[in-house]
């Protein structure tokens, strides 16, 4: 089985960590990855998106023109990229951040998850990220909840393992909104 | 050194090259910051002289490659790196050392050119790469990884080939390679007989025959006599060192050939379009020099369609022309470097679609 999910923001929403994460959490579960990263020279406000593949075998293409999954956190992502999910594919949106209203995506089934509101009713928004996260293995059912559990202890500094178990909660909460 | 035992590691391109110089026992690392490879020597600046060895930032390119020249000519294993403007610099140190027969690794993490051109991803440092690049008629050896594995399989293996034939060698890729994160097993260096290093410069004892490495040969016959042992070298690494991985040619109707990234993207291409019911295979180099012409001939006799697609406007297809029977044909497919100019696997299958023989 190959998977592959595209997540996009802006810089400063923890857009590359996410993808680092299901990458640690695709290793945990003995797949090969891929994680090929894209973002603007600054180091906040720009535009940061990645594209992860995992699979047992061979993970191909770094590049992929039509994701299975995106996960876009911001409205300008949705605009840019919404229409590139492949067909019978799955677009998770932020919700607090996105109007979807102008845009159709027939074939594709819209998840509107309030990725900012959660994370602040948790007490940082900053973990934006994480709800996200959480989403996606609901939605795509592509990684264990405990393979990301495992991640966050590999992705974090050992400093900040203490908020392990916040953004474990911030995760359930994104998984529990998606599913809806 | 059980590899079944190695935990797969997660990093960047970049990093799995600096990490691999470190398992080949490089000792000395010089190098000047250009992006996209200074992952590599702020990998090394850490790691090299907690281990006994030695990094410097050099004041210019051109600095940390005639360094390179000068730790080669003791017999270490050295290493730099750099992006097109920072190789254009040191083509001149990198000919010298030819002309000495120094062996030293030289990473080039490919970006946008000519000029200060851009950081994006690019293969058009191809020519430059696989002509030599610097004055006076030389070759170098030139590897191409596709991917993180490779970055750290292909640097060990540029250590050894560089020992062993007394060539510079080049590591060649581009930025998506060198940036992007993949598992790798962190393999152990590979047992190879190297021969030793009897020509390296060292104080001598009374009686001992003095090495003297140069480049310089003014007595008569003496360059002739250089180049003509070199083309032969050149001609033994054609024979025994040419790598190439083949995917599906068996029954190809059309084979892709690509190097790097782009093989990658391709790869996926190449599934979907045996998905939709066409015979299409990948034909890629991984040493392109010595370039793999016996593979590529043997593959034109029968299969007569390539399709090439680089990440330029066409090099490596003049190496693929040289190489294929004269009955056979090459189709063109580039995206010279650029913000966004990367290919999708979808766009390659377009491509294939539209060359693929319509008789098939």
């Amino acid at each position: 089985m190959r998977y592959d999910v595209f997540f996009a923001g802006y810089g400063g929403q923890g857009v590359l960590l996410a993808g680092n994460l299901l990458s640690y959490a695709a290793i945990h579960e003995g797949k090969n990855v891929s994680f090929f990263p894209a973002y603007g020279v600054e180091k906040r406000g720009g535009a940061a998106m990645c594209t992860i593949v995992f699979a047992d075998g061979d993970t191909g293409s770094p590049v992929v023109g039509n994701p299975s999954v995106s996960v876009l956190l911001n409205q300008l992502s949705f605009d840019k990229y919404a229409a590139k999910v492949k067909q019978g594919g799955i677009c998770i949106v932020n919700s607090s951040l996105v109007d979807t209203s102008a845009v159709a995506l027939p074939g594709v089934e819209i998840i509107m998850v309030p990725m900012n509101q959660i994370a602040l009713d948790m007490g940082d928004v900053r973990m934006v990220n994480m709800v996200a996260c959480g989403a996606y293995i609901e939605k795509s059912g592509a990684l264990l909840k405990e393979s990301l559990e495992a991640a966050l202890k590999k992705a974090l500094p050992e400093r900040n393992h203490k908020l392990i178990p916040a953004n474990v909660q911030a995760m359930e909460a994104g998984a529990l909104a998606a599913r809806g | 050194m059980q590899a079944a035992a190695l935990e797969k590691i997660f990093v960047k391109g970049n990093e799995a090259v600096a990490m691999a110089a470190l398992e080949a026992g490089c000792r000395c690392y010089f190098g000047y910051p250009i992006t996209p490879q200074s992952d590599i020597p702020e990998y090394l600046s850490r790691e090299l002289p907690r281990r006994g060895g030695e990094f410097i930032q050099a004041e210019s390119e051109i600095g940390a490659i005639n360094m390179l020249l000068g730790a080669s000519a003791t017999g270490v294993r050295a290493m730099t790196s750099s992006s097109g403007p920072g190789i254009s610099l040191k083509q001149e140190g990198i000919s010298y050392m030819a002309g000495s027969e120094l062996p030293g690794v030289i990473v080039d993490i490919m970006r946008a050119g000519p000029g200060l051109g851009g950081i994006d991803a690019s293969q058009a440092d191809y020519w430059q790469a696989t002509r030599g690049g610097g004055h006076g008629g030389y070759r170098i050896i030139v590897l191409a990884p596709a991917s993180v594995q490779e970055m750290y399989d292909l640097t060990m293996m540029a250590f050894d080939l560089s020992d062993i034939y007394r060539i510079p060698a080049m590591v060649l890729a581009d930025s998506v390679i060198g940036q992007m994160k993949e598992s790798v097993i962190p393999n152990p260096r590979p047992v190879t007989v190297l021969p030793p290093k009897e020509w390296v410069v060292r104080g001598r004892e009374a009686g001992e025959a003095q090495n003297v490495v140069k480049s310089l040969y003014l007595g008569d016959g003496e360059m002739e006599k250089f180049h003509w042992k070199m083309a032969a070298r050149y001609e033994e690494l054609a024979e025994k060192e040419c790598r190439w991985e083949e995917v599906q040619t068996a029954d190809a109707e059309l084979i892709v050939t690509a190097f790097g990234s782009v093989a990658r993207i391709a790869k996926t291409a190449i599934a979907m379009a045996r998905e939709a019911g066409m015979k299409v295979g990948l034909m890629r180099p991984i040493t392109l020099f010595p370039f793999p012409k016996k593979a590529y001939a043997a593959l034109s006799e029968r299969c007569k369609l390539f399709l090439d697609i680089e990440l330029s406007t066409g090099q490596m297809i003049d190496d693929v022309r040289l190489a294929i029977a004269r009955d056979a044909e090459v189709a063109f497919y580039g995206r010279p470097p650029g913000a966004g100019s990367l290919p999708t696997p979808e766009e390659l299958f377009e491509q294939i679609r539209k060359n693929y023989p319509t008789h098939a």
